[in-house]
């Protein structure tokens, strides 16, 4: 009878076991993840400043954020660093893979080249840029030792143009990347599709315009989730390569949420921008999976 | 990689070719050079940069900046170098590499080979976490660390870490499992297997590639990652990327630009290591950390 039981009891923690390890995980992510996100969205409707308090507020936060000048700059640059670093990238990426698939002979060297900076933190991709940009020691000075004297290239100090700066240190960065993804999606067409329309008269040119790029949609669709979800996230590189400046000019949501809530004591208004972030992303994420989980079933 | 390498469509002239080639190499410069500047200026004595060259290699070589990057250089209050937060970066990579790859490997062999209520909505939630801007968990994660006294400590870095990179490792994980055979795992079962037993002497023998991708991945993100070591991290325990940039931001003095090359390519050493030796499995970890799964 003792015997009975042991076993009951045995056969009955191997059914509970797969939930019972996999429960940690759970409840982590439902703490750390999405309990956390309730948080920050419920704290964005108080008055938290230096510290989390629980006053409601309603949508003041929110309003008043909106009327900052501060945000209205961070979101002007997000959209032209974003427009311009997904589509610069996106160009890039696909023109590289392209030229690379043309049976190059060091294919495997060019590749490791390209591929390199993803390897690097920001912070020192930042720190890098940030010297050779730099007018006084830099490009600029490099060049006019050179004998160009009348060489001008000040952007990184520049608050019209600083923006662009972050964009080249970020599309260096990534670009590599994207070319390596475009590249699996050009190694995966089929090659007699192409050979028979080429039977048919028609021209790289052609085959490019009309095969192929058009079935590389789901690398486009890919690149263009994960450049914007990183161009949203982008924070350290600013940090490294500008700090927000010169002045503001440079200044990115994820830089604004960060000042706002830990240097100014703006904790409501900082919960709020990072809603705005979560939407944001949201937005992209939530269709994008949603797809993909319902093809792979 | 394909079949017929042989006889690709596509066919170029030689004068086309030559473009290619160009343009390739042209854009080779281009990625190389931000490593060319940090490594030539990282031995080169200060003087030699700030009269303007950048670009030349070094006329008289020191490794000087490096020492001084290293063991002597102002980061904070004491003259330390870099090496302190070096090691605390390791202490803080170290763990949270272990916890996050054996957590995945665990919830991966459950969520495909255990039957589950609601697993696709669960492995959904997952997914989405991975790619949250943390901005949104930086309040209440404060607030978290600081109730359980593990504010400013490796130690709460690590679990922070190991939260935010559960849910890739299990992605990794869970989409290399489910191609393998549920059949050896239901005859495993037949013949008296444990949970245990499965996982231990079935799934593990063959998960050394799926590891190596999930360790890469979790090594390089943890090690690169600047927005919760500078949230998080105490005086003693901030991270290499923390340190480095308190290096190059300090306002105070002269700018030894020597020295912040020679920290950079410190604080870049160990995740281009990991890129040169295992550069395939780098990629495929990119690649499948990419949101695709």
């Amino acid at each position: 009878m003792a015997l009975h039981a042991n076993a009951d009891f045995k056969t009955r923690l191997q059914m509970w076991l797969p939930k019972l390890v996999l429960s940690p995980t759970v409840a982590l992510m439902l703490v750390f993840v999405y309990g956390f996100i309730i948080f920050s969205v419920y704290l964005s409707f108080t008055d938290s400043r230096l510290l989390p308090s629980y006053g409601w507020v309603g949508f003041e936060n929110y309003s008043k954020l909106w009327r900052l000048s501060h945000w209205e700059t961070s979101i002007k640059n997000m959209g032209i660093f974003a427009f311009l670093y997904i589509g610069i990238c996106t160009v890039l990426g696909l023109g590289l893979a392209i030229f690379l698939d043309q049976k190059i002979r060091a294919e495997g060297m060019l590749r490791t080249i390209y591929l390199y900076p993803m390897a690097l933190s920001f912070i020192v991709t930042g720190t890098a840029w940030k010297w050779f940009l730099d007018p006084g020691i830099g490009l600029e000075n490099v060049m006019q030792s050179w004998g160009w004297t009348s060489f001008e290239f000040d952007w990184i100090k520049n608050s019209d143009f600083a923006i662009y700066t972050v964009v080249l240190a970020a599309v260096w960065q990534t670009s590599g990347f994207v070319m390596a993804m475009f590249l699996a999606g050009l190694r995966g067409i089929d090659n007699e599709i192409l050979k028979a329309a080429q039977m048919d008269g028609a021209s790289n040119w052609n085959l490019y315009r009309r095969i192929i790029i058009p079935q590389l949609r789901p690398a486009f669709l890919s690149a263009f989730v994960i450049l914007s979800h990183l161009a949203i996230k982008t924070f350290d590189l600013v940090i490294a390569l500008t700090g927000g400046g010169p002045g503001r000019a440079t200044e990115l949501p994820a830089t604004f949420m960060y000042s706002y809530t830990f240097t100014r004591n703006q904790m409501g208004i900082g919960a709020a921008s990072a809603t705005i972030m979560l939407m944001t992303i949201a937005a992209i994420m939530i269709p994008y999976l949603y797809a993909e989980l319902r093809e792979k079933k | 990689m394909s079949v017929a390498t042989q006889d690709t469509a596509i066919r170029t002239g030689r004068a086309v070719r030559v473009l290619i080639y160009l343009v390739l190499l042209l854009f080779a410069l281009f990625y190389m050079l931000p490593l060319y500047v940090m490594l030539v200026n990282s031995v080169k004595p200060l003087d030699e940069i700030t009269g303007g060259g950048m670009m030349n290699l070094p006329k008289v070589l020191t490794f000087e900046p490096w020492v001084k990057a290293w063991s002597s250089a102002q980061i904070g209050v004491e003259p330390t170098g870099l090496s302190p937060y070096f090691w605390n970066s390791i202490k803080m990579v170290v763990p949270a590499v272990a916890i996050s790859t054996i957590l995945g490997a665990l919830n991966g062999y459950v969520l495909t080979k255990w039957r589950f209520k609601y697993d696709t909505i669960l492995f959904g939630l997952m997914l989405f976490a991975c790619f949250i801007p943390f901005q949104i968990v930086l309040i209440p994660m404060a607030r978290m660390l600081g109730l359980m006294g593990m504010a400013g400590s490796t130690s709460g870095l690590v679990l922070v870490h190991v939260v935010y990179g559960i849910g890739f490792t299990t992605l990794y994980f869970r989409n290399y499992y489910a191609v393998f055979p549920t059949e050896l795992v239901r005859a495993a079962q037949i013949d008296g297997a444990g949970f245990f037993q499965i996982f231990w002497r079935i799934l593990l023998p063959s998960s050394g590639p799926i590891a190596v991708v999930s360790i890469i991945w979790q090594f390089t993100n943890i090690w690169n990652d600047f927005l919760f070591g500078a949230s998080f991290a105490g005086a003693t325990s901030q991270p290499m990327t923390v340190a480095l940039n308190n290096l190059v931001q300090a306002s105070h003095g002269v700018k030894e630009y020597n020295v912040h090359f020679a920290g950079a390519i410190l604080a870049a050493t160990p995740t281009l290591l990991v890129y040169i030796v295992a550069g395939r499995y780098f990629v495929r970890g990119l690649m499948a950390g990419s949101v695709k799964g």
